[in-house]
């Protein structure tokens, strides 16, 4: 609305001289913070994929392109996007019907058992697939052969099916979570009146029900297929040892065997380039189904829709959901810990083979496996307090002092949440290594904390503006006119009230770098190596039992922050 | 500079005064050279269509706007003055002020919402705490200091807004549509809450509205906007229905119908598809040989013996009173009968009845 | 011919903080073909859940709904007819116009469910979009048109299958006050073309007079009268539904050989002329638009107060120490201070009531 931005600046200038100061500078520090950020890295990809040292040069970025391995890569890395999205929404959306729609027991068993895959890593969960389904000895694997008498392996995880259903089973919450919210929100009046008009229970669903909840599918849709498009862990750990990559793990190891040469680095440059094309494609086309309308579909009245009676069906449908469930969420976590018992990998499970010995080795032995612990806490500590602040700075400036670049301001701040991972993490490399200024940040652990700022500013950003929104312009104005200044204003009433959604902010950042991969992979020097990456390494070093102590322990120390979290909120929202 | 005020009772702002204000957004002139003058002790409404410029009004008196012109005064000391170029931010100019969605804090305790203009003004505790009290009196809301908004309904969080409004300031306040959230039951009853505190404290209120119902039924004196802003009357209540300054104020109040009239041989007429015989004598007050009749509902009385023929079109039983539409030749009138009585006569439709009309109003027709 | 007919219709429900309530208690009615009925009362008081068991969204408890004759709900019988099987038309208060269909399929739907032909399909929806008033919007989308051309819509829909009974639940109470009033003689005049029988929920009782030719008034699931608009208002059975109908002053007299007298000042004789069984304490009922305010003859008072209404002019003259409202034209001017008289015309006599009821409805009101 053009008046009340008017209004505001009316109301933001009325400092006198010194508040007019204040908002300049708050604007311009937000510029710098993100050109440097967020513009620099990406800047560099193009200029190291398309300028040879002298002048513009396509042949070296068309040779990688179509160098057959790459190709390869790129086919794979669709076809498992692909595959992944379609069949997480089938099963996303059928288990939120099932729980939000229906009259089956047990939904709040079912809706805790959902909530525990956000919190393990996926490069963890596939670590322990792995472990039971590898071609090459997996546990359960071992199990079937033996009790079916088979010759071969009946189960190969390590394979781009095994890769697809690791990630629908990861993945598919994200879809399930935006319906179910659409379908428990939904106005029942619109499917009672479609009743009234004639139509029966399923036709009510097909042409009433299901076509509002299109914005909710398609926006789950979307963030799996961007996650899966990204993702480093899952085809790591299952696609390694059989030459299977796609895109973020081909662009790794390219980084990795060059060593630092200009032209590996350029083609890690290029395939990033082709890993953004293919991402800004799928942003794209969501914009398309978006604009369609996002229809407001929610109650007034708190009235609860007609639930679907099961009958017949219940109990069977009952008894599959629990065993998916227990399948996806229980099996893995007990993998992981049978094996972090166990004093080497492949033992069977008896009680002679069991040990105490990982953990101990973990705990007190290793220096590297300390340090990580310590770097991620570090890490994961700095970048949820420094995207706090600037993010709710960000937050401020273009929601409330609305300056005339507002938009360019979100853009840049929103635009690394849907980069890959990877990507940020070869823009850092490529930015600060001596590039500007002479400041070089490799190998330190300076480079993974710039990018985990880019990489999970937006985070921050979007929960700060949706509080700040909501603190309507009338509350400030009526500390004004009750004989609060501005700042008075900003301390009284603003920061109160967007103070639960600023720590959920903060710990928005904090999870996500504990349990990270993709990025630090890629930035990790001798002394900076983050949780994740130490599990990779003793993985690949073969030492998988140590590999499994760690991941327990990594989990737990997830589990109990992410408890906290909700224990802090749910007394902000008492308060 | 004003010095820390601290509110008394019976302590009078003198008057409030904007002279030639001009508000534009843009290319949009909201204001154009707008005056006015409030005195003390009043409640005065400030009345309108949305879009007018009242809410404007009185956002420049608060200091959330800067108009482009003009200066506004309270008590004399100025707060805003362009040609002079002082602006006195908000915060220093203690008006209190109660807004139309309440902006009562969510994360403050009923206390701590009406305290804070005290404590802001760096009151001691011993000084805000029987202040506080005395605010809760006004609006009945005692015992209620620890609860929180979100315990409150609406109507009781409208009433710590005023309560805040009052510790604010007590001399003068400012009030945005404050009652338009509420049911009906609970807007008449605030109403008269409202009234009877301005009474007890004889506070200044300045009364933003767009319900003439409120305003009516509220304020000493109306100031009612044309659509441009500009001001088309200023009075009582009984001036504004009595004594309409123009065809606008006429017709903002209920609902009213309008006849062209017009005059040949010394006769009146119903000017419509046909001529109809309405007055031998003609009414001194009529601007010229063309005009149109303003008549309310309510002032058209059923008369069997009026030469003025017409047809009942509707008949809507609204249980205190017959709403009837009623055909003339080329046009439909709504009168209004107030039901006296069970027995009172009742007309239904395609009847024909005679029309007298009391309380006539002339004014200038846009075709004469 | 009697379209609706419900018999000892009873709605009980169970919550986790209040126990059992019973929403509406032993229920009976019938409505005739082409009437337009009308449900008033508080809310709380059943009216809309009442609503909803004669659509088939809700279940009974006990008793039995016939629509046309026929039995579609009977949980002694266990007979329930779902609502698509109903043959009702129904307008939500909320409208519940779909967002993603725009105006046309909004309205064929209906003709689509019963699998019309085509060509069938666009004569109707043409016609009844006419008969509505919203011809050319047909590709619009109902989040570009006002609340009015929705209400519309929703109208559209439910008439576009030609239905004998149409359900209307509080149509009016979204819309803009000034928009109401049209839209009222809409609905009249769409019953008058089309010929349905009405039912609607309204909490407003100068909607329910206006529109209904039959009334009925609901408090705390129970009827407390059933009849035309002026029945109730001048002949209410109880003090609630005089209450409800519209505004009263209610004063405590004594009444003594056909006079009434203020109970406060026994010598202050308010009316003469009571039928001789009332003797004793009673609560005098008078509208504030049935009393005469004039400066000539009968009960002496001052004005006390003046508050202009849009319409009308109200005052509030003394009564003994007390007070009554009157409403007179605006024509009819006095001030304040104003010595005047007033004439009570048809004041209605109660006996004096309890505060448990008043206790009872707000629990409710929390449901």
């Amino acid at each position: 609305m053009i008046f009340s931005r008017a209004i505001n600046r009316d109301l933001a200038r009325l400092e006198g001289k010194g508040g007019f100061r204040l908002d300049r500078l708050m604007i311009i520090f937000c510029y710098v913070a993100l050109i440097t950020v967020t513009i620099l890295p990406l800047f560099m990809i193009f200029y190291y994929a398309f300028w040879d040292g002298t002048k513009i040069d396509i042949a070296t970025f068309k040779l990688v392109i179509f160098q057959k391995s790459n190709i390869r890569c790129m086919w794979n890395t669709l076809v498992i996007g692909v595959c992944s999205t379609a069949l997480a929404t089938v099963v996303g959306v059928f288990f939120a019907w099932l729980l939000g729609r229906s009259d089956i027991p047990m939904k709040g068993l079912m809706k805790f058992l959902f909530s525990i895959p956000f919190m393990i890593p996926p490069f963890l969960a596939a670590m322990s697939w792995d472990m039971m389904f590898s071609g090459r000895g997996g546990y359960v694997n071992k199990a079937l052969m033996s009790f079916f008498n088979l010759t071969k392996p009946p189960f190969n995880i390590n394979s781009v099916a095994g890769i697809i259903v690791i990630e629908v089973v990861y993945y598919f919450p994200f879809v399930y979570m935006q319906v179910v919210s659409a379908l428990e929100r939904m106005d029942p009046t619109l499917e009672e009146s479609a009743r009234i008009a004639g139509a029966s229970q399923s036709y009510v669903i097909r042409k009433i029900t299901l076509p509002l909840t299109i914005p909710a599918i398609s926006s789950g849709m979307l963030l799996v297929l961007i996650t899966s498009l990204s993702n480093y862990g899952i085809p790591a750990m299952l696609g390694y040892s059989q030459n299977i990559f796609t895109l973020p793990t081909m662009i790794t190891a390219l980084m990795d065997r060059a060593g630092g040469s200009f032209e590996g680095v350029r083609q890690s440059a290029a395939l990033s380039i082709v890993l953004v094309f293919i991402v800004s494609i799928a942003l794209l086309v969501q914009r398309r189904v978006m604009t369609r309308g996002r229809y407001d579909i929610i109650k007034g009245k708190s009235m609860r829709p007609m639930l679907i009676k099961l009958r017949g069906a219940k109990y069977p449908l009952l008894a599959f959901s629990l065993v998916f469930l227990s399948l996806i969420v229980v099996a893995p976590i007990v993998m992981i810990i049978l094996v972090s018992f166990v004093k080497a990998y492949g033992l069977p499970f008896l009680a002679e083979n069991l040990t105490l010995a990982n953990y101990r080795r973990i705990f007190a032995g290793n220096i590297m496996v300390r340090d990580s612990v310590k770097n991620s806490l570090f890490l994961a500590f700095s970048a949820g307090s420094i995207c706090l602040l600037l993010g709710t700075m960000l937050a401020y400036v273009i929601y409330k002092i609305k300056p005339k670049g507002g938009i360019t301001l979100e853009m840049m701040a929103v635009l690394p949440y849907s980069l890959p991972g990877t990507v940020m993490a070869i823009g850092c490399i490529l930015a600060w290594s001596g590039a500007f200024f002479g400041i070089t940040l490799y190998n330190t652990i300076w480079i993974i904390l710039v990018a985990y700022i880019a990489r999970y500013l937006s985070y921050v950003l979007k929960s700060s503006s949706a509080a700040l929104q909501q603190v309507h312009v009338s509350l400030e104005e009526a500390a004004r006119s009750c004989g609060a200044s501005h700042m008075q204003t900003l301390k009284d009433v603003t920061l109160p009230l967007i103070k639960p959604a600023m720590i959920s902010g903060f710990f928005l950042v904090f999870l996500p770098c504990m349990r990270e991969l993709t990025t630090s992979i890629l930035l990790y020097g001798p002394k900076s190596r983050t949780l994740g990456v130490a599990i990779y390494q003793l993985r690949i070093n073969g030492q998988i039992a140590p590999a499994a102590a760690l991941s327990v322990v990594t989990i737990t120390l997830i589990i109990i922050c992410n408890n906290i979290v909700k224990a802090i909120t749910r007394d902000k929202k008492r308060g | 500079m004003h010095p820390a005020r601290i509110v008394l009772r019976g302590c009078r702002v003198e008057k409030v005064e904007l002279k030639n204000i001009c508000v534009s957004y843009g290319e949009h002139a909201v204001l154009k050279d707008f005056s006015l003058t409030i005195e003390p002790g009043q409640i005065m409404g400030i009345v309108g269509p949305s879009g007018c410029g009242k809410t404007t009004i009185a956002r420049a008196i608060c200091g959330f706007i800067k108009p482009q012109q003009g200066t506004v005064k309270i008590d004399g000391k100025t707060m805003f003055s362009h040609e002079d170029r002082v602006d006195i931010p908000p915060e220093q100019r203690y008006i209190g002020v109660v807004f139309q969605d309440y902006a009562v804090w969510p994360h403050l305790s009923v206390y701590d919402n009406i305290a804070y203009p005290l404590k802001k003004r760096r009151l001691s505790k011993e000084e805000i705490s029987p202040q506080v009290q005395n605010a809760l009196e006004q609006v009945n809301m005692v015992g209620y200091e620890k609860y929180m908004p979100s315990q409150l309904s609406g109507g009781q969080q409208q009433r710590v807004a005023i309560a805040r409004a009052l510790t604010s300031s007590s001399d003068f306040l400012i009030m945005d549509e404050p009652i338009t959230n509420l049911d009906a039951k609970l807007r008449e009853q605030m109403l008269v809450e409202i009234r009877m505190l301005q009474q007890r404290l004889g506070t200044t209120i300045i009364y933003i509205t767009h319900d003439q119902e409120a305003a009516l039924q509220l304020c000493d004196k109306i100031v009612i906007l044309e659509p441009d802003g500009s001001i088309a009357q200023i009075g009582s209540d009984e001036e504004i229905i009595r004594n309409p300054a123009n065809r606008f104020v006429f017709q903002f109040i209920g609902v009213s119908n309008f006849i062209p009239v017009v005059v040949e041989d010394g006769k009146v007429f119903f000017d419509l598809e046909k001529k109809i015989l309405f007055k031998s004598l003609i009414h001194e007050k009529m601007p010229g040989p063309k005009a149109m009749l303003g008549i309310r509902p309510m002032d058209i009385v059923f008369d069997d013996d009026s030469p003025v023929r017409a047809t009942v079109a509707q008949s809507v039983f609204l249980g205190n009173m017959y709403n009837y539409f009623v055909r003339l030749p080329g046009m439909e009138i709504r009168v209004q009968q107030m039901v006296i009585s069970e027995n009172a006569k009742s007309y239904s439709e395609e009847q024909e009845v005679g029309l007298a009309f009391l309380e006539e109003r002339y004014f200038e027709r846009e075709d004469a | 011919m009697d379209q609706i007919v419900l018999e000892h219709v009873t709605k009980s429900f169970t919550t986790k903080s209040l126990g059992t309530v019973v929403a509406v208690k032993d229920f009976n009615l019938s409505v005739k073909k082409g009437e337009c009925f009308s449900f008033l009362g508080p809310s709380g008081c059943g009216k809309t859940t009442t609503l909803r068991m004669i659509a088939g969204f809700e279940d009974l408890s006990e008793g039995s709904i016939y629509l046309d004759g026929r039995l579609v709900s009977d949980k002694k019988k266990n007979i329930y007819l779902p609502p698509e099987k109903r043959k009702l038309g129904m307008v939500f208060q909320a409208f519940a116009v779909w967002p993603h269909l725009n105006v046309y399929d909004n309205v064929a739907f209906p003709l689509k469910v019963k699998k019309c032909p085509n060509s069938e399909i666009k004569k109707r929806v043409a016609l009844t979009l006419h008969h509505i008033n919203l011809d050319g919007l047909e590709k619009a989308y109902p989040s570009d048109l006002s609340g009015g051309q929705q209400q519309r819509i929703a109208l559209a829909r439910a008439i576009v299958v030609n239905p004998d009974v149409m359900l209307l639940d509080e149509p009016l109470s979204n819309l803009d006050p000034r928009l109401r009033e049209s839209m009222r003689f809409e609905i009249k005049r769409l019953q008058k073309e089309f010929g349905f029988t009405i039912i609607f929920v309204t909490h407003d009782q100068a909607e329910a007079m206006a529109l209904s030719d039959r009334m009925l008034v609901m408090n705390m699931g129970n009827i407390q009268q059933i009849g035309t608009p002026q029945e109730l208002y001048h002949k209410p059975v109880n003090r609630f539904v005089y209450g409800f109908l519209g505004q009263s002053n209610f004063t405590d007299v004594v009444i003594k050989d056909g006079r009434a007298f203020l109970k406060e000042d026994e010598s202050n004789l308010l009316f003469a002329g009571t039928s001789l069984d009332l003797k004793g304490d009673y609560v005098m009922a008078t509208r504030p638009n049935a009393i005469e305010l004039n400066r000539q003859d009968g009960y002496r008072t001052t004005i006390l107060k003046r508050t202009s209404r849009t319409e009308f002019m109200e005052y509030l003259v003394s009564v003994g120490k007390g007070s009554i409202i009157v409403q007179t034209p605006h024509r009819n001017f006095f001030r304040v201070g104003d010595q005047c008289f007033i004439k009570i015309k048809e004041p209605k006599w109660y006996n004096p009531e309890s505060k448990d009821i008043e206790e009872e409805r707000k629990r409710r009101n929390t449901i």
